[in-house]
């Protein structure tokens, strides 16, 4: 049973104050994430992320279109006790201390009262935050309330995580923390839902991505595939500076970094180079086929949607 | 779903409270003290009707303000600072989120009506000296003045639900000033003629009839008041809020947090 199950979810705002004119946030989105799966909801800023995460949380109502979330109606609110979901830079109760906000949310989500307590206890000390017992919320970074909202959302054990954004005002150590917890989650055997437009984050964590622009689908698929589009050249990187002519004549492109040479040439080319470099006496050390990486691929589904639009237009 | 409008109502509750907002009863106390000391100088008499007068009328002016000021913010507060979605996503139903805010301001009231009636009758003892039976009709004051309070609640909620705070003070307030002369509105519609003698007739029965609640007067005068009157303020104030509320629900539960 797949755990998401968008099925052509579309939402058009109506703007303007006095003459209202339709905008459409997000084009029908079809969209089936498999339970189990790290899945990156991909695009630039505006593209319809938060609005299909909103969608799905039910805090806005689609144009049409409908979704099944774990096999059940996403309007369902008994759904919702198994669904976790981190909102884009999220903000939460000033007055109230880490500890008593998760207690409350704990109480919404129905986790029985006598595991509460040691419940918030051990989120705050999964997210570290186990040393800000009785600080006020308002007194607190930006990243320490990513991490609340971190704590908020996996609080209740859901099998089903949104993330919007969750790297946001993190530095590098909470951004690693973010993405091993992630891994946690997955290997938990839950379902994990994130948008981001970091792409390093998406190549290093999901098992499959989509790509949303112009609250348009423009691609799908898994990383390794997304990423394998061989261009039909290699890397070849030797030790030394040393450029033979011989394979500057391949028609190389070698950059000299260091104390290793790394040049990119056509794969056709490759075993005239190694024969060049044997002759030179260079040490190989690696020969790899040159991939498409995920933020070629996401430019390249971009631009292709511009000059689509364009053409259209 | 009892347990979670619980929840929230709780939560509202402390918030209000650590938002400072019950520190209005430290400048309450400070008024009433001074006032009882002023008018223990200057009245020949009458200290206990102006005192009466003015705490219950202070009980209410205080009550309102607040009752608007946080009201207004409930919803469009949560909204604006996306505390919302992270309760919206969870098994909360949009109708317990709004009922549960409506009682946790209406208990954040009847606390402060609480503290401020013990001031009012602190101030009382100290220019009387002593308490007589008829001290007890201060005590049907104040549950009207709670149930005025329940009204206003619902209005600010129900404006809440889809304006901004600005626009949402500005019809609450107006419409307590409106209902706090629906009598005599009530009086101009049965003297009008035509068609403006239904509108005035519709407009006097749509506000929140306030006046009816308003029985400082008689009270500072030792004059009883009417069991039925007791049942009829507190039925009127029921049904009406219950019917702002019921509104504030339908608006809410189709609104797009965007």
């Amino acid at each position: 049973m797949p755990a998401i199950e968008i099925l052509g979810l579309e939402k058009t705002y109506m703007v303007g104050f006095w003459r209202k004119r339709p905008k459409r946030a997000l084009s029908p989105l079809r969209l089936i994430v498999e339970d189990g799966e790290i899945f990156g909801f991909l695009g630039p800023n505006g593209a319809g992320k938060t609005t299909t995460l909103k969608l799905l949380m039910g805090l806005v109502f689609p144009t049409s279109g409908s979704a099944r979330l774990l096999g059940q109606g996403w309007t369902d609110p008994e759904v919702k006790a198994q669904i976790g979901f981190l909102p884009e830079q999220p903000y939460f109760y000033d007055h109230l201390t880490a500890h008593e906000l998760l207690n409350y949310y704990a109480q919404l989500s129905g986790v029985p009262a006598k595991e509460r307590s040691r419940r918030v206890d051990s989120m705050l000390d999964r997210v570290g935050l186990k040393d800000v017992y009785g600080v006020h919320l308002r007194k607190f970074s930006k990243g320490m309330l990513q991490r609340v909202g971190i704590a908020q959302a996996i609080l209740h054990d859901p099998k089903l995580v949104f993330f919007d954004e969750p790297m946001s005002g993190l530095d590098p150590m909470g951004r690693r923390e973010v993405r091993d917890l992630m891994e946690q989650l997955k290997q938990e055997g839950k379902t994990v839902f994130f948008s981001t437009h970091i792409l390093s984050d998406a190549e290093a964590l999901c098992d499959r991505v989509a790509i949303i622009h112009k609250g348009e689908l423009r691609g799908i698929g898994a990383v390794a595939d997304l990423t394998s589009s061989v261009q039909g050249k290699v890397e070849v990187i030797w030790q030394g500076t040393q450029i033979p002519a011989s394979v500057k004549a391949l028609g190389a492109e070698c950059h000299v970094t260091g104390v290793t040479v790394r040049a990119i040439i056509d794969e056709s080319q490759q075993d005239a180079a190694i024969d060049a470099l044997r002759r030179e006496h260079l040490r190989m050390i690696a020969l790899t086929p040159v991939r498409t990486s995920l933020e070629a691929y996401f430019v390249e589904r971009l631009q292709r949607a511009e000059t689509t639009a364009g053409r259209t237009v | 779903m009892k347990v979670r409008v619980l929840h929230i109502a709780t939560n509202t509750f402390r918030e209000a409270v650590r938002d400072r907002v019950l520190y209005n009863l430290i400048a309450f106390a400070l008024l009433l003290s001074g006032a009882a000391i002023l008018v223990g100088q200057i009245s020949i008499d009458i200290e206990k009707l102006v005192v009466i007068n003015l705490g219950l009328t202070a009980v209410s002016l205080f009550g309102v303000v607040i009752a608007i000021f946080i009201g207004i913010g409930l919803v469009s507060k949560e909204i604006e600072k996306r505390t919302l979605y992270t309760v919206l996503s969870r098994p909360v139903r949009r109708w317990e989120f709004i009922v549960g805010k409506f009682f946790g301001l209406a208990g954040t009231l009847v606390v402060n009506t609480f503290f401020m009636a013990i001031g009012v009758f602190a101030a009382l003892f100290y220019v009387s000296h002593k308490f007589v039976r008829a001290d007890a009709l201060i005590l049907i004051a104040l549950y009207f003045i709670v149930l005025e309070f329940l009204i206003i609640c619902s209005l600010s909620l129900l404006f809440s639900s889809f304006s901004s705070p600005l626009l949402s003070a500005v019809f609450a307030f107006s419409l307590f000033v409106i209902g706090s002369f629906a009598e005599d509105l009530r009086g101009f519609a049965a003297m009008a003629h035509g068609f403006t003698r239904w509108l005035v007739t519709g407009a006097a029965y749509l506000v929140p009839n306030f006046s009816a609640f308003n029985i400082v007067g008689s009270i500072a005068h030792e004059q009883p008041v009417a069991r039925q009157l007791i049942w009829h303020n507190t039925l009127y104030a029921l049904f009406y809020a219950a019917m702002a509320l019921s509104g504030a629900v339908l608006i809410f539960e189709h609104r797009n947090l965007k």
